[in-house]
């Protein structure tokens, strides 16, 4: 039974893998929608990122911002200055956020529960802050800009796909071993889990390490693949760190596929309204394309509180229970 | 000297402004023992309805808070009832559940006014918005003036509120132990939603007074949620009289801030003085004078 399980597990797997690699092709006829599939991707590194510190850790971070914005300046301040290739970033990109989340850590894991994410949140608008006055070294609020490398959205997607697996096996690996069960402990209850004997700190800095990383490796790659970033864009607070949480309740915290999902979701739905639903509705339908967002993450806060992959099986029941209802 | 003396007196004039927007945000700390990420936005909704008020009704801004600050109470106790209450019972992962129901909250609240306005600037401007007074080499700007003395009327009310009135006497029962004041007889989901909707009001009344001296875009108001969060922190948690001092504080560092550091760096101040007062101070100005 169990093999069986994991058998049809791993199918899922593989199809959601083989539909991930068909998706630009199944779109070809239009750039604009496999540019939608890359910022989808973006947001799945995002969200998983912040969904292992969040949702498996229990350190809500609200300044994800922070890690996106330091990745996305280690691509483009070498070229700045330098004239280095922005893509040296995804080297870069990761292991300078790592380094600063580390840097960070230790200032807000001094907190806990509301103040841990007030921490975060300060010390991203402080960066952002920082970066667009010093204008000697970022060039300030005019930004940074480079000519893209290719005008084909094929390899950037392909780039991106491979950080969006990279970021979701990485996550589910690590939920696998000790250091993810450790993660789930502080989580559930940090002072039994230090009571137990585990090193909370040093775990902590092994989630905001991996997490940041990731965060890091999807601001040098919007870096490349937009060829423009400002402070205002990279350190956001309410479209990078704030989308990010969004991305991740809407999924499900603590789900490997949660972000995913969520982010799926996320870029759809705006979409879908952005373009007025696909030209059917009247044009100021438009309009109202964040406010949707927004009113569907309060009504999953709601009544899903586990997001729509950690509820799933609310759903499908709901679904039954009306066929049910139908048959009798 | 005079550049001195001229930041420190708009640093308190608009620390008084800062004090009411904090005390909001303290009150709902206390009680409901979550932050309020909307409480910027809610203060942005207030700021719209008054410049509505103005351009199609030409209703002076401090007439009209008798109008807005109401509309804004009820929202915020619609708010609390529907969205943030049902909350307190349900299971989940995060305990930062309502917290991050304030984040969904304050980001509808913004793209309804952006579908609304657009992201357009907008300004109320009166006839006193450029006068200001001169006490030697001193200016004061009118409306700041203004601002600051009906921010500390609310505040000596408020303050009359809580510590006379039965309502104020629940209300600072429920934030300190909640159980207890339940077994006293005070209803905790009444006093939950009304204290909700009294700090929406007062962040609603500090909207109102800024609006003639600021300008008004849909995205006007984080930078307040921000600030508020300070304010409290740096005031103790729960504590009026703290957010009084964190507000004060706050108003006179920023401006003093903006004067010998830069201008770019004003918002930076405050965020600083909060980690510093988080890591160093967690309780705040309350560790100080126990209020």
């Amino acid at each position: 039974m169990r093999v069986n399980n994991l058998h049809v597990f791993l199918n899922f797997e593989i199809f959601i893998l083989l539909t991930a690699v068909a998706a630009p092709f199944i779109f070809s006829f239009s750039p604009y929608f496999q540019g939608l599939l890359i910022f989808v991707m973006i947001w799945i590194v995002m969200g998983t990122s912040w969904n292992l510190l969040a949702g498996y850790t229990g350190l809500v971070s609200f300044g994800h911002a922070a890690y996106f914005g330091i990745g996305a300046y280690a691509a483009a301040l070498p070229y700045f200055h330098w004239g280095i290739s922005p893509w040296w970033g995804l080297l870069t990109g990761g292991v300078s956020a790592l380094i600063l989340g580390y840097l960070l850590g230790k200032i807000v894991f001094r907190l806990r529960g509301p103040y841990f994410a007030l921490g975060t949140l300060a010390l991203a608008e402080i960066l952002r802050i920082v970066f667009g006055e010093e204008i000697w070294l970022t060039n300030g609020h005019s930004g940074i800009l480079y000519m893209t490398t290719w005008v084909s959205k094929y390899p950037y997607y392909f780039v991106a796909l491979s950080l969006a697996i990279g970021a979701i096996v990485s996550v589910k690996y690590v939920m696998r071993t000790k250091a993810g069960f450790f993660f789930l402990s502080i989580r559930e209850d940090e002072v039994a889990a230090e009571a137990l004997g585990i090193n909370t700190r040093k775990y902590k800095n092994i989630a905001t390490a991996i997490s940041s990383f990731w965060a890091g490796m999807a601001g040098a790659f919007y870096m490349i693949y937009m060829g423009f970033i400002d402070p205002e864009v990279v350190f956001a607070l309410h479209n990078i760190s704030i989308i990010t949480i969004l991305v991740g309740i809407l999924g499900g915290v603590g789900t490997i596929w949660g972000p995913a999902v969520g982010a799926v979701i996320m870029v759809l739905v705006q979409e879908v309204f952005r373009s007025s639903i696909f030209g059917l509705a009247p044009q100021w339908v438009a309009k109202f394309h964040a406010l949707v967002f927004g009113l569907l993450v309060i009504f999953v806060i709601l009544f899903m509180a586990g997001g729509v992959v950690g509820d799933w099986n609310l759903v499908t029941a709901k679904f039954r229970r009306t066929k049910h209802a139908e048959k009798s | 000297m005079e550049l001195l003396i001229q930041s420190l007196i708009y640093g308190i004039l608009i620390g008084g402004l800062y004090a009411i927007i904090g005390i909001g945000m303290t009150l709902i700390m206390g009680v409901l023992g979550i932050i309020n990420l909307a409480h910027g936005q809610l203060m942005m909704v207030a700021m719209y309805i008054t410049w509505i008020l103005w351009q199609y009704a030409s209703i002076d801004p401090y007439m009209s808070i008798f109008i807005t600050i109401p509309i804004v109470f009820l929202l915020g106790q619609g708010i609390s009832k529907f969205l943030l209450f049902p909350l307190i019972k349900k299971e989940s992962i995060l305990p930062e559940n309502q917290v991050l129901m304030t984040v969904g909250i304050g980001m509808v609240l913004v793209e309804f006014a952006r579908s609304l306005f657009a992201s357009d600037y907008r300004s109320v401007r009166t006839g006193y918005s450029e006068s200001s007074i001169h006490l030697g080499n001193i200016s004061l700007h009118v409306p700041l003036v203004i601002a600051f003395v009906i921010a500390v009327i609310f505040t000596f009310a408020l303050f009359v509120l809580l510590m006379k009135t039965d309502l104020g006497r629940s209300i600072r029962a429920t934030a300190q132990d909640r159980e207890a004041a339940t077994l006293m007889g005070v209803s905790a989901k009444k006093i939950t939603i009304f204290t909700y909707g009294l700090g929406s009001a007062l962040v609603a009344t500090a909207g109102v007074l800024l609006l003639p001296v600021y300008y008004l875009f849909p995205d006007v108001g984080p930078v307040f949620t921000v600030k508020a969060f300070v304010i409290t922190i740096l005031g103790g948690l729960g504590s009026p009289i703290g957010a009084i001092a964190g507000g004060l504080v706050l108003g006179i560092a920023e401006t003093f801030g903006a004067t010998y550091i830069s201008m770019g760096y004003r918002d930076a101040v405050g965020l600083v003085i909060f980690i510093l007062v988080l890591v160093f101070m967690p309780g705040g100005l309350k560790q100080l004078t126990k209020i």
